[in-house]
């Protein structure tokens, strides 16, 4: 009986001191949102700089729902763990940030912690904005004050248990968050740490481009190195990588063009990243977008992996692909696979069609698509849907000849990758 | 979607079988010259080659898919072209296929693709043959033409022109279309899947008819032939005196 108690003890001990530790690590580097602030003038160059931060953010993304009022929230971003809705961002005192002070928003920028002092789902990128400076955290706030206040009530998430519970959420982050501010690399050019800061913070381009674990998290959140953005069924390619989307030996104004226009000569947005491109890097400057340009380049390849060579196909899917790219592709993109400048990608050569992931491949066949509308490239051309035209066998048979003439070599894509595609797709 | 989709099946129900061997030679037909129109034409510079993604489905030029469910674009009024683009990119109208495809595009340039579909002046083919009962049709042609005033449901007519073939500037005409999607637009209407902006005054007609009487009507317009002139009218019927009148948002002068 004494030994029992001694047990129970000991493990009440090991769990009181697990949930101390959690909520410790749960404040560290925790903002003080007392602390008295002398009140920031809102001029118009705070406004201004507000809004151009918010473009780089992509905030209105989330923030808005389809349809409905700039910044006012309510969009669903659909995790593996349910649904998380986002939240009212326009100065509305009831529904909005409108009681919030810059503190408070720092705050969520900084520890991803709310007004009410509830941690906030990292579908909100805080391990990324966690970067960013206070100075830029109070020209957003500024710009959001400014808007127009909407009042729109939170939608709730709908999370499924045990992902819906602010325990759950504290062990989360005590394993896979810390706040932190970016250190520049005094090593590095001015330029390469004003990119760095912007892909790594504002930009939270590792939200989409690193693989995350099991429980979400980015396994290494500043790597870069590629993943499959959840629920989404694209594949954000590797920016280091130069067999995916890597820009090591780009010319720089190519990587500048790609993100300002959405086409460029050696690569185009499509997919999640036309909407990137569309809504946000647009509207950064082309000393930013340069800025990045020069991190992008700069970042450290993966030690290259001797690639098993790719089973050859098939003759006969061969044979019939080769007829559906004849009939339905290459009109567009050229007998040999060579496209047509800034209307049609080129297919040979091309890291999109020959990398290893095949799942934006099978998108853009079954759904199509265009490059984002911008201001460089006002009139985009577009890809047909081939969902209703090509069975799963079509387009499994085209691809691989696709991956597998011109000089690609890359592998077979089989039909059931298309079928479990297509059946993900929601019409 | 499998393999093999089972439309043919559904096609079956619908038509005789003279009718089904004829509507089969038409679709080979139509298929024959988009295949050839596609092999045939050269890369150029324009807003045809640029809707290619959209002829896909609604056949070439916007002429119409084969299946009855892509409707045809050709034709139809600029501003109703624009606005059914923004509803779909706003969430007013549910097709996953075709809000993918306008999510990254401009209001500019959805205009200038609204406006390229809406100048295409080109025939249309025959309506197919009524299938529906005598007592149907002389009821879906009485609500088209005339209303139901004891269910103050106004004629499409009064709205959508005396030749029913829609109103300048945002009002679609009605014939030339597939009954399939006639009653598949109508039944969105009815579930609240289609809207248009508030006060959405086709919401209001379709809520106050039966799926028998909406059935009615869409089997009546589908088996009507275009008048010569297939432009939609300059200005709409002034309404008579007493008239059911409705106040319709989706319909007022859009642009970007």
């Amino acid at each position: 009986m004494k030994k029992l108690l001694t047990l129970l003890a000991g493990a009440a001990g090991v769990l009181v001191a697990a949930a101390a530790l959690v909520a410790w690590l749960n404040l560290r580097d925790e903002v003080d949102v007392d602390a008295p602030v002398a009140a920031l003038a809102a001029s118009d160059s705070l406004l201004a700089r507000g809004a151009y931060l918010a473009r780089g953010g992509n905030c209105a993304a989330c923030h808005t729902e389809r349809g409905g009022a700039a910044y006012a929230g309510g969009r669903g971003i659909a995790t593996p763990f349910g649904t998380v809705f986002s939240s009212n961002l326009t100065p509305d005192e009831k529904t909005g940030i409108g009681r919030w002070t810059p503190a408070h928003f720092w705050r969520a920028m900084h520890n991803g912690r709310s007004k009410d002092g509830r941690l906030l789902y990292p579908a909100f990128p805080y391990p990324n904005y966690t970067q960013v400076t206070r100075e830029d955290s109070d020209a957003l706030f500024a710009y959001l004050g400014s808007l127009p206040a909407v009042e729109r009530a939170a939608t709730p998430h709908a999370l499924r248990f045990p992902y819906d519970s602010q325990a759950a959420l504290a062990v989360w982050r005590a394993l896979y968050f810390k706040p932190g501010v970016y250190e520049p690399d005094p090593q590095r050019s001015a330029e390469w740490n004003r990119g760095a800061y912007l892909v790594r913070g504002l930009g939270h381009c590792a939200a989409c481009h690193s693989a995350r674990n099991a429980l979400g998290a980015s396994s290494e959140a500043l790597d870069l190195a590629g993943g499959l953005i959840p629920m989404q069924n694209w594949y954000a390619p590797s920016l280091s990588s130069p067999l995916e989307a890597g820009v090591g030996d780009w010319d720089r104004q190519h990587i500048v063009d790609l993100l300002k226009t959405g086409v460029s000569p050696r690569a185009s947005a499509t997919g999640p990243m036309a909407e990137v491109v569309l809504r946000s890097t647009q509207y950064l400057s082309e000393t930013d977008l340069g800025a990045m340009a020069q991190f992008l380049k700069e970042l450290a390849p993966p030690a290259p992996v001797a690639a098993p060579a790719a089973p050859a196909a098939p003759a006969a899917m061969l044979t019939r692909g080769a007829k559906l790219y004849e009939q339905h592709c290459a009109q567009c993109h050229g007998e040999q696979g060579r496209g047509v400048p800034r209307a049609y990608p080129a297919l040979a050569g091309n890291r999109a069609v020959t990398m290893p992931e095949t799942a934006n491949l099978v998108q853009i066949v079954l759904n199509g698509g265009y490059a984002p509308a911008t201001a460089g490239n006002p009139r985009p051309f577009g890809m047909p849907p081939f969902v209703l035209e090509l069975s799963d066998s079509d387009i499994a048979a085209v691809l691989t000849h696709i991956r597998q003439s011109w000089g690609n070599q890359a592998g077979v894509v089989t039909p059931l990758e298309v079928n479990r595609m297509r059946a993900a797709s929601v019409r | 979607m499998a393999d093999d989709a089972g439309m043919p099946l559904t096609l079956s129900t619908l038509f005789s079988q003279p009718q089904l061997r004829q509507l089969a030679a038409l679709a080979l037909a139509a298929a024959g010259l988009a295949s050839a129109a596609m092999a045939a034409a050269p890369f150029e510079d324009s807003i045809a080659q640029r809707t290619l993604a959209c002829t896909a489905c609604h056949g070439a030029q916007g002429r119409a898919g084969p299946d009855g469910y892509y409707p045809r674009l050709a034709g139809k009024p600029a501003a109703y072209l624009y606005s059914q683009l923004l509803n779909f990119r706003d969430g007013r109208r549910h097709y996953g296929l075709m809000t993918q495809l306008v999510e990254p595009l401009s209001d500019a340039y959805l205009m200038e693709i609204a406006r390229y579909f809406s100048a295409l002046d080109l025939p249309y083919p025959p309506p197919a043959a009524a299938t529906a009962s005598a007592s149907a049709l002389q009821r879906g042609r009485q609500l088209v033409l005339q209303g139901d005033a004891d269910r103050r449901v106004p004629a499409c007519v009064s709205c959508h022109g005396q030749a029913m073939t829609g109103v300048l500037p945002a009002v679609p005409g009605l014939l030339g279309l597939p009954r399939d999607y006639l009653n598949a637009q109508l039944g969105a209407w009815k579930t609240g899947q289609r809207r248009a902006h508030a006060p959405d005054c086709m919401k209001q007609v379709v809520d106050r008819l039966s799926l028998d009487d909406l059935n009615a009507v869409a089997g009546w317009l589908a088996a009507q032939p275009l008048p010569a002139s297939s432009q939609p009218a300059a200005a709409g019927p002034v309404p008579a005196p007493g008239a059911i009148t409705l106040s319709c948002a989706g319909v007022a002068k859009v642009g970007p």
